[in-house]
């Protein structure tokens, strides 16, 4: 199972608490992990990525093993760490700056 | 007796605020959607108890909440299990979807080049006078969205965007649709304004639409001050009986219409600023009018940090100054465009909201007044239901 760690603006949206596990078939991709989290919380659409385009949104950033994976192409593959289970995929606010 | 229900959008959450027709004890619920910016709620006409929210973050873009218990309970319309999968067995959850009709276009950019129209955020929800499924959404960039399905997907007018936005110019608070007004009386007319774009009529329940700018002059904003669009049109207002007459408060100079916008004229009169924000009606008295001077457009908050409403009995001209319940020193708020509203009861109550969180009332049509609450987050908005 993948787990994914929302940010808490997301996880009351989705009514969820804690992390949210996922069966993501491969390859385990960022797109993979996104479309089956949107699969299972549809009103999650349009929050992390934007609805026609699918770009990420500006300030919503992708951690994976303590890398920053926000620009990386969604095709790219998860590491083993993530599709294990081991490791979280973190879906993160961006830093206000404020 | 009849039942007051105020539908509070702030920079960071919603809240309720309800009270029998004496309108003295106030119970507040809230926040909800606590953190996100709402900027609008309002309740249909048609079913007081459905009432639309739109929900919004710089991070995670746009939400439509809407509720069908008065407040209680919300959800993304279209949310429920059987709603959210469709024919395919896909996810649809399409309710923030708001994409541009057709080839996107572009609008007059700040450095003079065009700039492909984005959508960033739902700034006003209007719902039908008569059917709770429909309402219409004015946007930020501006265009205009309806949804006839209860907000489960929406659809853009694109005929507004027609009507020259390719010479709409955002200010520094956006290019948005803020006020949309129905007609009650003619289901195929409708209004909206747009700031630092100007003000629009169609006559056809939205397919074409024209300007309706004549009489208005921005000679510091605009290098032509008599141009077809451009103005910044702050607000405008209607009164349900005589939906002909329109009275908008611009960036600078109150101004109204007798013939449904065709033609403008001043009457800020004595008004001792005539910029502001919010401009309302009397339900029971459609020729009293209400607006809240601002020093300027380099000074967001009232002349002298004194809060005072002005209203004119006479559909603008004279107006005097409503103080009694406000501060009177030190104040220095400012109230924003949709933070106005009046209910319907035999002694209007008169309402608005504040940056500095305080929402006041007048359940004496502006005589007296009382902040139902002082402490919330900057208001964005503010609208009443009169429930029986």
């Amino acid at each position: 199972m993948i787990r994914v760690v929302l940010p808490f603006h997301l996880r009351n949206l989705a009514r969820v608490d804690g992390e949210v596990q996922l069966d993501v078939p491969a390859p385990v991709t960022i797109r993979a992990v996104l479309d089956k989290l949107e699969e299972h919380y549809p009103t999650l659409r349009g929050t992390i990525r934007d609805h026609g385009t699918l770009k990420r949104r500006a300030f919503v950033r992708f951690f994976v093993c303590k890398e920053d994976l926000s620009l990386e192409p969604p095709e790219t593959l998860l590491p083993d760490e993530i599709v294990s289970g081991a490791e979280p995929f973190l879906i993160v606010g961006a830093m206000a700056g404020g | 007796m009849s039942k007051i229900r105020v539908l509070v959008g702030t920079k960071k959450g919603a809240f309720i605020l309800t009270a029998d027709g004496k309108r003295k004890d106030w119970k507040i619920s809230g926040p909800h959607f606590a953190g996100w910016e709402m900027y609008h709620l309002k309740g249909s006409p048609a079913d007081p108890n459905r009432i639309y929210a739109s929900q919004t973050s710089g991070w995670f873009g746009q939400i439509i909440q809407r509720s069908d218990d008065g407040g209680k309970t919300w959800n993304t319309p279209g949310s429920s299990p059987e709603e959210l999968k469709s024919d395919g067995g896909m996810p649809k959850g399409e309710s923030n979807k708001f994409v541009y009709e057709g080839k996107v276009g572009k609008h007059l950019w700040y450095d003079g080049t065009q700039h492909p129209w984005e959508f960033k955020r739902i700034w006003h929800i209007e719902p039908s006078l008569t059917n709770p499924d429909v309402a219409y959404a004015g946007v930020e960039d501006a265009a205009i969205f309806k949804t006839t399905d209860g907000g489960k997907t929406w659809k853009e007018l694109p005929g507004l965007r027609k009507a020259k936005g390719n010479l709409w110019q955002p200010g520094a608070g956006g290019m948005a649709v803020h006020t949309i007004l129905l007609d009650p009386k003619n289901e195929k007319r409708i209004y909206v304004a747009i700031s630092a774009g100007g003000c629009f009529r169609t006559d056809d329940g939205g397919k074409t639409w024209k300007p309706i700018t004549r009489g208005l002059k921005s000679p510091y904003e605009l290098p032509d001050p008599d141009a077809e669009v451009g103005h910044c049109v702050h607000r405008i207002t209607l009164h349900p009986s005589k939906p002909d007459v329109l009275f908008m408060q611009k960036h600078w100079d109150v101004l109204r219409s007798d013939n449904a916008g065709d033609q403008w004229n001043e009457v800020s009169g004595n008004l001792p600023t005539d910029f502001g924000f919010p401009i309302d009606v009397n339900f029971n008295e459609p020729e009293t009018i209400y607006v809240v001077p601002i020093t300027s457009d380099s000074l967001h908050y009232p002349p002298e940090g004194k809060l005072r409403v002005y209203r004119s009995k006479t559909g603008g001209n004279e107006w005097e100054p409503l103080t009694k319940g406000m501060p009177q020193k030190d104040c220095y708020v400012n109230v924003l465009r949709d933070a106005m509203a009046v209910d319907q009861l035999d002694s209007c109550g008169v309402y608005f909201g504040t940056t500095g969180g305080q929402v006041y009332c007048s359940a004496n049509g502006g005589n007296s007044w009382n902040a139902i609450v002082r402490d919330l987050p900057a208001v964005y908005s503010v609208e009443v239901q009169t429930l029986p």
